[in-house]
């Protein structure tokens, strides 16, 4: 009798993972393929073409690619400096540029309106610059960029901090200056994981919705953005909806497959997430 | 083979799990009332009269455009009552087969303007509306009072000493159409807009304290209509009809009042349909 218990538990552990297994990717997949097999092609090559969608699709781009702009443009000192130096209030700025990426983005889009809203603490000076946010594409694209930094900062830090030492004295032994060694060295050597953090940034700012809504409202062709109209859509034409809805899965999975299988090994890999090679 | 099975058990499984339920004769028993978001205070208040009437009865509400609470029941959604703020989307319930009964019309309520406090753009009457810049915030057309604030602003374009073209002067000043109409008082509260179309209702105490009122005239303005009713899906029949009749009661209309909706009086079958 001894002899059997082993595989009998054997096997009862493996088919409760495998159900449990199985369940996990039921609940994953099949409501991908329930949108997709929600509408027929043609319906969608239609609806693709309806005013509310394009107009969506033309918004989110702009956003969403101005956004990434702002969020490289913003994150990459931060990360420079979170990976190669140590300052005081370092594990401050540590915790707030990871904020975002656990924080409810409806009370990120209320904490932005109470702050940068017309009647808001800072609202006052960006009005006297004449800027105004909420009700504008711009406020649009502040929210997302509000909640997209840390998935550039993440891995770019990982990937900043991880070029090998030795390369980095190399340089200083040819007497580079830093700026030179950050662009000729680090830069290059860590841009597979800059990559794929800018390329997380934009998949985060694409699908941004509650931050948008709250702090900057729902305009078509202002701020109507694709997960917006997905929203609104929903209540009004389900398959317009159902046509946005492919769209942004579509150029999520593209995003997704891009990164894992690009070429040449450009991207990280998800076991070298680029803390360590 | 073997994980195929795996797979297919897998698959069983989740399509065959008990739905937990409580049943009518389960001790504590939830009542969930869908209701529209402008109904939020008055519902509040008639829930927990009920609850004190009935021990062990806990009521509990979810709040949102009528439009949405619509969608939701026809995906499926368990609930118990649904209060629409208009015909509408109590007629789309009613079609798809959902509703217990037929529906009843238990209050009206009328639209009016609210502005900031501080009013930002000096808008003193309606027909400062028009002018141009001003950051007027509507909900969207799907929503009850979206469709309701569209009927008032054609209306006063008919009105003497307003412009011809008034609603589309107005409408060009609309910066942002929320889903549902406490996301308006929100946003005119903060004082970010200039001015939302709301119903009176929502002018609570708190919220009167933040915003100035327009009236709109009532020959202009628009009454809408709630109507209320027990949904087939509903496992506590008896207490979501307690629930309705509490609505439909004099005493339930005083606390509708009291909330600024109007009350409907004689509780007529709301011609569920249309």
């Amino acid at each position: 009798m001894t002899g059997v218990r082993v595989p009998v538990r054997q096997l009862a552990l493996r088919s409760g993972v495998g159900i449990l297994l199985g369940m996990l990717l039921i609940l994953l997949a099949l409501p991908l393929l329930s949108v997709l097999l929600r509408v027929t092609p043609a319906t969608l090559i239609d609806r693709l073409h309806q005013p509310v969608v394009i107009q969506a699709l033309k918004l989110s781009l702009i956003a969403s690619a101005a956004a990434t702009l702002v969020v490289v443009l913003l994150g990459l000192p931060a990360a420079y400096l979170l990976a190669t130096r140590r300052f005081p209030g370092k594990r401050v700025v540590e915790v707030l540029v990871d904020l975002p990426m656990v924080l409810p983005p409806t009370v990120a889009g209320f904490a932005l309106l109470l702050a940068f809203g017309r009647a808001g603490l800072a609202g006052h000076v960006l009005h006297w610059f004449g800027v105004s946010l909420p009700f504008t594409t711009l406020g649009v694209v502040v929210a997302q960029v509000f909640m997209a930094i840390p998935f550039f900062i993440s891995p770019a830090r990982a990937g900043l901090a991880s070029v090998e030492r030795r390369y980095l004295d190399a340089a200083s032994t040819l007497r580079a200056s830093e700026a030179y060694t950050f662009f000729h060295v680090m830069l290059p050597l860590s841009l597979p994981s800059l990559l794929a953090g800018t390329a997380m940034a934009w998949a985060r700012a694409l699908g941004e919705f509650g931050a948008t809504i709250t702090f900057a409202g729902n305009l078509p062709g202002v701020t109507q953005t694709m997960p917006l109209a997905v929203y609104v859509e929903m209540q009004n034409d389900l398959d317009s909806a159902v046509a946005l809805s492919v769209l942004l899965l579509v150029m999520s999975f593209t995003l997704l497959v891009g990164l894992r299988y690009a070429p040449g090994g450009l991207f990280w890999k998800a076991d070298a997430s680029g803390d360590a090679r | 083979m073997h994980r195929r099975h795996l797979l297919t058990t897998a698959f069983l499984l989740t399509l065959g799990a008990p739905r937990l339920t409580l049943t009518e004769s389960g001790a504590p028993a939830t009542l969930t009332v869908f209701a529209a978001a402008s109904l939020s205070d008055a519902f509040k208040e008639l829930g927990t009269l009920l609850e004190q009437r009935e021990p062990g009865l806990s009521v509990r509400f979810s709040f949102a455009g009528s439009q949405q609470l619509a969608l939701q029941l026809q995906q499926g959604a368990d609930a118990d009552v649904f209060a629409s703020a208009d015909q509408r989307w109590m007629g789309v319930v009613t079609d798809s087969g959902l509703v217990a009964g037929e529906s009843h019309l238990f209050a009206r309520n009328r639209l009016v303007v609210i502005v900031p406090a501080s009013n930002p753009a000096r808008i003193d009457r309606l027909e400062d509306l028009v002018r141009r810049g001003t950051k007027l915030i509507l909900a969207a057309e799907a929503v009850p009072v979206g469709k309701y604030s569209r009927e008032v602003l054609d209306k006063l374009s008919t009105a003497p000493g307003f412009p011809a073209d008034f609603t589309k002067r107005v409408q060009a000043n609309v910066v942002s159409q929320e889903d549902n109409v406490k996301a308006i008082v929100g946003k005119v509260q903060l004082g970010e807009a200039d001015a939302g179309i709301v119903y009176r209702s929502d002018v609570t105490p708190a919220v009167a304290r933040m915003v100035h009122v327009l009236e709109i005239p009532d020959s202009y303005n628009v009454l809408a209509s709630y109507p209320i009713a027990v949904l087939k899906s509903s496992r506590n029949a008896s207490r979501a009809q307690a629930f309705v009749d509490l609505v439909l009661s004099p005493e339930g209309q005083v606390v509708l009042k009291k909330y600024g909706l109007i009350p409907a009086g004689a509780s007529a079958p709301a011609g569920a349909g249309t």
